[in-house]
């Protein structure tokens, strides 16, 4: 790449020594016909440049939700962020005007979407929308744009990027879509990348690809990446580190060695030994019984606490269990994570 | 009779591509699934492993009768189902039976849950008389984990483990000796596809049923299936024992689908021979000569565009693999 920062739009008060993402105490709730539904409860987390940080948990948990409060695309209404700070280089974007936060969406953190295909503008080329990035934000002529996607196209490895740049996306694969969407998120170069179930919806093969070709380019820029997914076998395999989170709340933050190793909450415990695993084969799998609960209806106390195997009367009442301190860099939302993490 | 319960012989469905409104002309077709030779024996589970648009499920289509092949024959309980009569047909189908993948859309959002599992005895109403569907619909309720008073509910009353198993009992309802799961978990989250694999192995141990099992995840096909078919566009590439296939792969394509699968072990980071296929998979409408893994595979040669390999037990494998080439090759170290 090269002169990409050419133009890049100020921002005020940007401290370049600040972390480049931290979402702190984040509220979201959604207002609904029936009821509000408390989608996210306080989630906080740091990012560094150059680190993967992996947001685990499985449909209705609020991690798309969280996404999509970082970047500034919630819909709203139903949805609002109550409360919490989102902060890129220790500015807090929720405080910004809609003009300034423009300025931060894809120049500094970007995101890609599950589903390439409805992600994409069908009406236009592939080639088109990605130089409406350069027209837009860098105020480049028409021809210099197109041939920056061009570059962007060859970047991701779209063989034939010449002609390919004047297809339209149907005419792409899944994996080539999807390699689209990542060029389109790193044609400005920014900082953080939030990749929302980037690879669910594509065959493993593919998956691997996909896999491979990130964590390249997140190593050549040293870009931060919030990987959004419930797929235990992909964050064990990039994520240095991982946040559980369970109806809205993240319930375990710990690095990846010591989540796999000694999960020391009972969900996440209970997620990593629902995976089929070689030496279970013939046996049944240990499954968490219940269902998650409505985001309308959080029951008092721990919300994992009608499902969990170490329930006493403490869990089921109010307050919510703190983050406990694990040890010095991970901690735990449950009262007995000793017991949890220890009969392991 | 013996313990085979279902068996095809060269199955082949082909959907024409046509030109012209009025006048159709056909100028070529897909070839979803071509020429497929199975064997279930009863009580076993015999999983299916692909990627999308291997024809795993157009397989599926034709081995309940959804989908009429184009050429080739099907067996059930030794009966050539495209030779009987009507009759005797719809009776064979009623030994086989289908789980969907999506619990959202496979069932009748206007319907009761005591409809859905009841309209099988609609069309075979000779397996319960009519007196006693409502019990026996509870009992099926009861069989699959569901309270038997939730019969008047609707399918939205339910989530989506608990819709998964409503199906799974509307598959029961005919007393069918197989059951055809595509990809009955793969809409599902982790913590409930385990309560639903579990319950599948729950019912095959007490009502002795046979299973074909498809799926791309290829954890859960190992975890629950006895013998494995991999197949690549249209064909079987590679076919046996679940050991055989995850530990001893020959065919290059299952080393790559098994080294792509991402270990829930960050010690093995980086450790994993992983093989990056380069590519996207051919049109089905347009395969490759020969051998139709051979424009992605590192081994192709000459006699691969030539010559296509048979699915048949060679030198340096002992199951049947379809590549001329087919060497064992330690792909996962999943055991520490």
């Amino acid at each position: 790449m090269t002169d990409v920062n050419v133009k890049m739009e100020a921002l005020a008060g940007v401290d370049p020594n600040a972390l480049p993402l931290q979402v702190k105490d984040l509220h979201v709730e959604f207002r609904t016909r029936n009821g509000i539904a408390h989608a996210v409860n306080g989630v906080s987390f740091d990012l560094r440049a150059g680190e993967t940080r992996a947001i685990l948990g499985e449909s209705g948990c609020g991690k798309s939700v969280t996404a999509q409060a970082i970047m500034g695309i919630l819909d709203s209404p139903p949805g609002f962020v109550t409360g919490g700070e989102i902060l890129y280089r220790g500015v807090d974007l929720l405080k910004l005007p809609e003009s300034e936060r423009r300025k931060v969406r894809a120049n500094r953190i970007a995101m890609i979407f599950q589903d390439a295909l409805s992600a994409l503008n069908p009406v236009f080329t592939v080639g088109f929308q990605l130089a409406e990035l350069f027209r837009m934000h860098r105020g480049m002529s028409r021809q210099d744009a197109k041939a920056r996607a061009v570059e962007l196209l060859d970047l991701v490895k779209i063989p034939a990027a010449r002609q390919r740049v004047n297809d339209y996306p149907h005419q792409f694969s899944g994996g080539m879509r999807q390699r689209v969407m990542i060029a389109m998120a790193l044609a400005l170069d920014p900082e953080v990348l939030i990749a929302d179930e980037p690879t669910t919806a594509l065959d493993v093969t593919v998956q691997a690809q996909i896999m491979a070709l990130l964590a390249e380019l997140q190593r050549e820029r040293n870009m931060g990446l919030v990987l959004i997914t419930h797929d235990m076998g992909v964050v064990a395999d990039v994520a240095d580190r991982i946040s559980v989170m369970y109806a809205g709340r993240v319930i375990e933050e710990a690095g990846v060695d010591d989540i796999y190793a000694s999960p020391a909450h009972p969900y996440t415990k209970g997620l990593l030994e629902s995976i089929p695993r070689l030496d279970l084969k013939g046996q049944e799998l240990s499954a968490i019984k219940g269902l998650p609960p409505a985001l309308t209806n959080i029951p008092p106390g721990c919300a994992f606490n009608p499902r969990c195997r170490y329930t006493q009367e403490v869990c089921r009442e109010d307050p919510v269990p703190p983050l406990y301190q694990v040890s010095p860099s991970r901690t735990a939302a449950c009262h007995f994570w000793k017991e949890v993490k220890g009969d392991e | 009779m013996s313990d085979l319960v279902l068996e095809t012989r060269n199955l082949v469905k082909h959907f024409p591509l046509t030109r012209g409104v009025v006048f159709k002309k056909q100028y070529g077709a897909v070839r979803a699934v071509d020429g497929i030779n199975l064997e279930l024996r009863r009580g076993e589970t015999l999983g299916i492993v692909g990627e999308s648009g291997c024809g795993k499920s157009t397989l599926a289509r034709m081995l309940v009768g959804l989908e009429t092949p184009t050429s080739g024959d099907l067996f059930v309980q030794g009966k050539n189902m495209s030779r009987v009569g009507a009759e005797e047909r719809r009776r064979g189908r009623r030994n086989i039976q289908l789980v969907m993948q999506d619990p959202y859309t496979s069932l009748n959002p206007r319907m009761t849950v005591g409809d859905i599992i009841g309209e099988p005895f609609e069309v075979h109403p000779d397996v319960v008389p009519k007196a006693k569907r409502r019990a026996k619909v509870q009992e099926l309720l009861e069989l699959v984990g569901l309270n038997p008073d939730h019969i008047n509910r609707y399918p939205h009353q339910f989530s989506g483990g608990q819709r998964q198993r409503i199906g799974i009992a509307r598959a029961l309802a005919l007393n069918p000796e197989i059951i055809l799961c595509d990809e009955p978990v793969s809409a599902l989250d982790v913590s409930i596809q385990a309560q639903v694999i579990n319950l599948l192995e729950k019912l095959q141990n007490e009502l002795g049923l046979s299973y074909i099992f498809i799926a791309h995840d290829l954890s859960v096909v190992r975890h629950i299936a006895d013998r494995v078919a991999v197949m690549y566009l249209g064909k079987i590439v590679e076919i046996g024992t679940e050991d055989e296939i995850y530990e001893t792969p020959t065919h290059p394509y299952t080393q790559a689908l098994l080294s792509a699968v991402p270990v829930p072990d960050p010690k093995l980071r980086g450790q994993r021979d992983q093989i990056v296929l380069t590519g996207d998979v051919p049109s089905p409408a347009d395969p490759p000569s020969g051998c139709r893994f051979r424009t992605r595979c590192w081994k192709a040669q000459d006699i691969c565009a030539e010559q296509e390999p048979l699915l048949q037990i060679r030198e340096k494998s002992g199951h049947p693999s379809a590549c001329h080439f087919a060497e064992v090759r330690d792909v996962v170290h999943a055991t520490e």
